[in-house]
C-alpha cells in the first residue's frame, strides 16, 4: 500500500488547530480558548487512561488530538458537563465499540451522535464558517489530499462525487440556479466531514470497493436527512449509521487493514493483520 | 383589471416609543432602535415546538389597500382553522422587547466611592364558478378559499408553475419576470401557496388603515422560511426580522453564518440624541463586514425576564396568541406580566425562549431560502449599547485626578469605537464630543483670588 513518508496525521492536525485558532478569534465560535483546552485535556487523559488499561506499550497522542480539534469545531454547549461526557465518550468508543481488530465508528461522529441520541443539550452549528474560511479550508483539504497521498483518498472523492450529484442533480430537477447547490457545499461542516470524518481510514471498510460503497451509503443518507427528512445534521447521523455496515461490507467485500505507520497507536490493539485479497 | 403587487414573504410593523425610563441592574434604559427605521421590512414570528409552527406575518405595505397580495409557500394544505388574524398591536410589544437598547450610566463621585464597575449582564376571496373551470384548465387547483378578517384567501396546489403563473396573472397578481422557475422548484418540492388579498368591504367594517398580521399554523419538519420568491425582481436589498419562540433555546440558520451583533459597548453621549442612525450605521457596517451573507442576532432571551427591560416582557396570553400553543393553561392565564428584570423560576415559567434575527438579504448573497434549527443554546444575548456620564464634580482628591486623567482616554475610546461600528469619520466624531465632562481642576491661585 502507498503510504505516505510523513504521517497524515500531523498535517491534519495543524489544518485543524489553524481552523480553530481561526474560527474562535475572528468567527466568533460559541466556543471559547477554555472550552476548546478542557477538551483537549479530557481527550487526551482519557486516551492515555485508555491506554493504560489495555496495557498498550506507547500512547500515541495524534489520534485523540484530531478527534478532540473535530469536536472543539463542531460540538456547542451551555454547560461544561456534556462536552466532557462527549470528549471521555469518543476516546471511548474506540477501546470499547470494535469489531475485528477496527474501532466501528469515527470517534468524533459517534461522540456527538451518542449526545444528541441521550437528548444532551449540545447542538451543531453546522454554517458558522463564513464564505473565506471554508474557500481556505478547501484548499487546505485537497493540498492534504495531495501532500500525503493518502491512501484512503478514495473514500473521499467517493462521498464527494455522489454527494455532488444528489446536490446538483436535486437543482437541477427543481430548476434551481447552480448558485443554490453550491451555496450548500460551501459549508466548513461539510468539508470537516469530508476530509476528516468519513476518511478516517482506521472506520472505514478495508477494500476499495467496499470503501466506495460505503461513501455513496453516506451521501445518500445524508441527502435523505436532509432533503427528505428536512433534518439537521443528516452528515453525521448517516455517518453513523452506515459505520455499522462496515463488519457487513468488509465481510463481503473484503480488504487489507489499515494501520497508521506510528507504533504502540490503538491499531496495536488489533488481531494480527491478515492478509486479504486486495480488490 | 386591478394589479397587485406581489409581497412574497415580506412583513412589516411598526412601534410607539415606551415613555419613561425603567430602572435596571444593567443601566438606566434609555431608547431602543426598532423595526421601524428601515424600510422594505418585513416581520415574521415563528412559534415552534416537536414540528409544529404558527407563523405569523407582518409587512409594511403602505400603498392602496386593493393593490396589496402576498403569495406564500406553504408545505402543507392551509385549512380554514389554521388560517387566524393576529392583533398588530402583539408584534408591536415583541419589536419593543427584543429591539436593540441603548443604556446608560453615571460615574459616580471617585472621591467618595471607588469607581463603580458594571457587571456585565448574564451573556446571555369569492370565486365565481367560471374562474374554478379556468383555473382547472391551467392545472391549478383552488383547494380552498376564506375570507378571513380583512383578507380573501385562496389555498392553491398546481401541476405546472407555468399554469399557476398564468393564473396569478390572469387574476390580477403582478408576477414578476423570472418568479416561473422559483415557483416551479416550491411546486417541485409539494409546497402549496397561500395567496391573500385585502376584501375591501370587510377591511372598510374594521375600519382603519392598515393591515392586521396573518397567522398560519401547520405541522412540518419543514422548519424555513421561503424567500426566494420575494427576491425575483426586489428592488435592492429587503430587510427581514424574524422572532423564533422555541422552548429549547436559541435558533439559528443552517445555511447562512449566524453572527451576534456587536455589544455591551461605551459610546460618546451625543448618541443618546440619535440612537437609531446609529444603530442603521452599525447595522449597515456589520452586513458589509460579513460579505452581505449574514443574519444577526439582536435578541436570545428567556422570555420570563429582561434587563433592561426596552418593554415588559410579554403575558403568557400574549405568547399565547402569537402561536406559543406548549404553555399549560394553568400558568399565568390572566395574563399578567411576569415578573422583569431577574429569572423568575417559580410556577408561572414560560418556557419560552425568543430569538431575534435580522437581515438584510438579496438575490445575490441568498440563493437559498432560510433553513433554521433550533440549538440548545439558552445563553442570553442582547444588543445593548452604554453610555456613561462622567462625574463633572469639583472635588479634589487622588481618585478624582486619577479619573479627569482617564476620563479623555475613556472619550477617545468610545470616539474610536463609534468610528469603528458605524464607519463614520472619526474626526467628526471627535468634534461632536468636544470635553463635555471633563472638568480642568483650577490652579491654586485660581482659587485664591476667586
Amino acid at each position: 500500500m502507498d503510504q505516505p513518508k510523513i504521517d497524515p496525521r500531523l498535517y491534519q492536525i495543524t489544518i485543524l488547530s489553524g481552523l480553530l485558532i481561526y474560527g474562535i478569534s475572528r468567527l466568533d465560535f460559541d466556543i471559547d480558548a477554555g472550552r476548546a483546552a478542557l477538551i483537549l485535556s479530557i481527550t487526551l487523559l482519557t486516551q492515555f487512561l485508555c491506554g493504560a488499561g489495555y496495557n498498550l506499550p506507547k500512547v500515541d497522542p495524534k489520534s485523540a488530538l484530531i478527534s478532540a480539534l473535530s469536536l472543539c469545531l463542531l460540538l456547542r454547549a451551555n454547560a461544561t458537563a456534556p462536552v466532557i461526557a462527549a470528549a471521555v465518550i469518543t476516546i471511548f468508543s474506540k477501546f470499547v465499540l470494535r469489531y475485528n481488530g477496527k474501532h466501528l465508528f469515527n470517534p468524533t461522529n459517534f461522540g456527538i451522535v451518542f449526545m444528541m441520541l441521550c437528548g444532551a443539550n449540545i447542538w451543531v452549528s453546522p454554517a458558522q464558517w463564513g464564505a473565506a474560511a471554508t474557500f481556505a479550508f478547501l484548499m487546505a483539504c485537497f493540498g492534504g489530499l495531495v501532500v500525503n497521498r493518502a491512501s484512503r483518498s478514495d473514500v473521499t472523492y467517493a462521498f464527494l462525487g455522489c454527494y455532488l450529484v444528489i446536490v446538483f442533480g436535486r437543482a437541477f430537477w427543481l430548476g434551481q440556479p447552480t448558485a443554490i447547490p453550491l451555496h450548500m457545499l460551501q459549508n466548513g461542516g461539510f468539508l470537516l466531514f469530508t476530509f476528516f470524518m468519513i476518511s478516517d481510514p482506521k472506520t472505514t471498510p478495508d477494500s476499495r470497493a467496499g470503501r466506495i460503497l460505503f461513501a455513496c451509503g453516506v451521501a445518500l443518507g445524508a441527502g435523505f436527512v436532509q432533503l427528505v427528512l428536512y433534518r439537521p445534521n443528516g452528515l453525521l447521523w448517516s455517518l453513523a449509521f452506515f459505520s455499522m455496515t462496515t463488519p457487513l461490507i468488509d465481510r463481503l467485500l473484503p480488504g487489507v487493514k489499515y494501520s497508521w505507520r506510528s507504533a504502540g497507536s490503538i491499531s496495536e490493539l488489533s488481531t494480527p493483520i491478515k492478509q486479504r485479497r486486495m480488490i | 383589471m386591478i394589479r397587485k403587487t406581489i409581497f412574497a414573504a415580506t412583513f412589516f410593523a411598526s412601534v410607539g416609543l415606551l415613555g419613561g425610563l425603567a430602572y435596571s441592574f444593567c443601566g438606566f434604559y434609555v431608547a431602543k432602535a426598532d423595526t421601524k427605521l428601515f424600510n422594505r421590512a418585513s416581520q415574521v414570528v415563528i412559534a415552534r415546538h416537536d414540528d409544529k409552527t404558527v407563523l405569523t406575518m407582518s409587512n409594511d405595505f403602505k400603498g392602496e389597500l386593493k393593490e396589496f397580495a402576498v403569495v406564500i409557500p406553504t408545505p402543507t394544505l392551509i385549512e380554514r382553522d389554521q388560517i387566524h388574524i393576529a392583533d398588530r398591536a402583539l408584534l408591536d410589544h415583541l419589536d419593543a422587547y427584543s429591539a436593540p437598547r441603548l443604556v446608560e450610566y453615571y460615574d459616580e463621585n471617585p472621591c467618595m466611592i471607588r469607581m463603580f464597575k458594571m457587571e456585565a449582564g448574564p451573556s446571555v376571496g369569492a370565486i365565481e364558478e367560471k374562474a374554478l373551470d379556468k383555473a382547472k384548465s391551467l392545472g391549478v387547483t383552488i383547494e380552498a378559499q376564506y375570507t378571513v378578517g380583512e383578507y380573501d384567501i385562496l389555498i392553491l396546489s398546481a401541476k405546472q408553475s407555468s399554469g399557476l403563473e398564468s393564473w396569478l396573472k390572469e387574476n390580477g397578481y403582478r408576477i414578476p419576470p423570472g418568479a416561473g422557475p422559483v415557483l416551479e422548484s416550491y411546486l417541485k418540492q409539494g409546497m402549496k401557496f397561500f395567496v391573500a388579498k385585502v376584501n375591501l368591504a370587510e377591511q372598510a367594517k374594521l375600519g382603519g388603515a392598515y393591515l392586521r398580521p396573518i397567522q398560519i399554523a401547520y405541522e412540518s419538519p419543514k422548519f424555513m422560511l421561503p424567500i426566494r420568491l420575494g427576491m425575483v425582481n426586489a428592488e435592492g436589498p429587503q430587510e427581514l426580522f424574524v422572532y423564533a419562540l422555541t422552548r429549547k433555546g436559541r435558533v439559528e440558520t443552517t445555511n447562512y453564518r449566524t453572527v451576534k451583533l456587536a455589544t455591551d459597548l461605551e459610546l460618546p453621549l451625543y448618541i443618546k440624541e440619535g440612537f437609531g442612525p446609529f444603530y442603521q450605521a452599525l447595522f449597515a457596517q456589520h452586513t458589509e463586514k460579513e460579505n452581505r451573507e449574514a443574519l444577526f442576532l439582536e435578541y436570545a432571551w428567556d422570555m420570563r425576564w429582561c434587563d433592561p427591560c426596552a418593554a415588559d416582557p410579554l403575558s403568557a396570553d400574549e405568547l399565547r396568541r402569537l402561536g406559543v400553543f406548549w404553555l399549560d393553561g394553568e400558568a399565568d392565564s390572566n395574563g399578567s406580566r411576569l415578573i422583569p428584570q431577574r429569572p423568575f423560576r417559580g410556577a408561572g415559567a414560560q418556557e419560552v425562549f425568543l430569538t431575534r434575527l435580522h437581515v438584510r438579504y438579496d438575490s445575490a448573497h441568498f440563493p437559498e431560502d432560510l433553513v433554521f434549527q433550533e440549538t440548545a443554546d439558552r445563553q442570553n444575548f442582547q444588543s445593548r449599547y452604554i453610555l456613561r456620564h462622567p462625574w463633572k464634580g469639583t472635588d479634589e482628591c487622588a481618585e478624582a485626578a486619577a479619573y479627569r486623567k482617564t476620563l479623555r482616554d475613556r472619550q477617545e475610546k468610545e470616539a474610536q469605537t463609534l468610528a469603528s461600528l458605524t464607519g463614520w469619520k472619526i474626526e467628526d466624531i471627535r468634534n461632536k464630543t468636544g470635553l463635555d465632562g471633563i472638568v480642568i481642576p483650577k490652579k491654586w491661585y485660581q482659587k485664591l483670588w476667586e
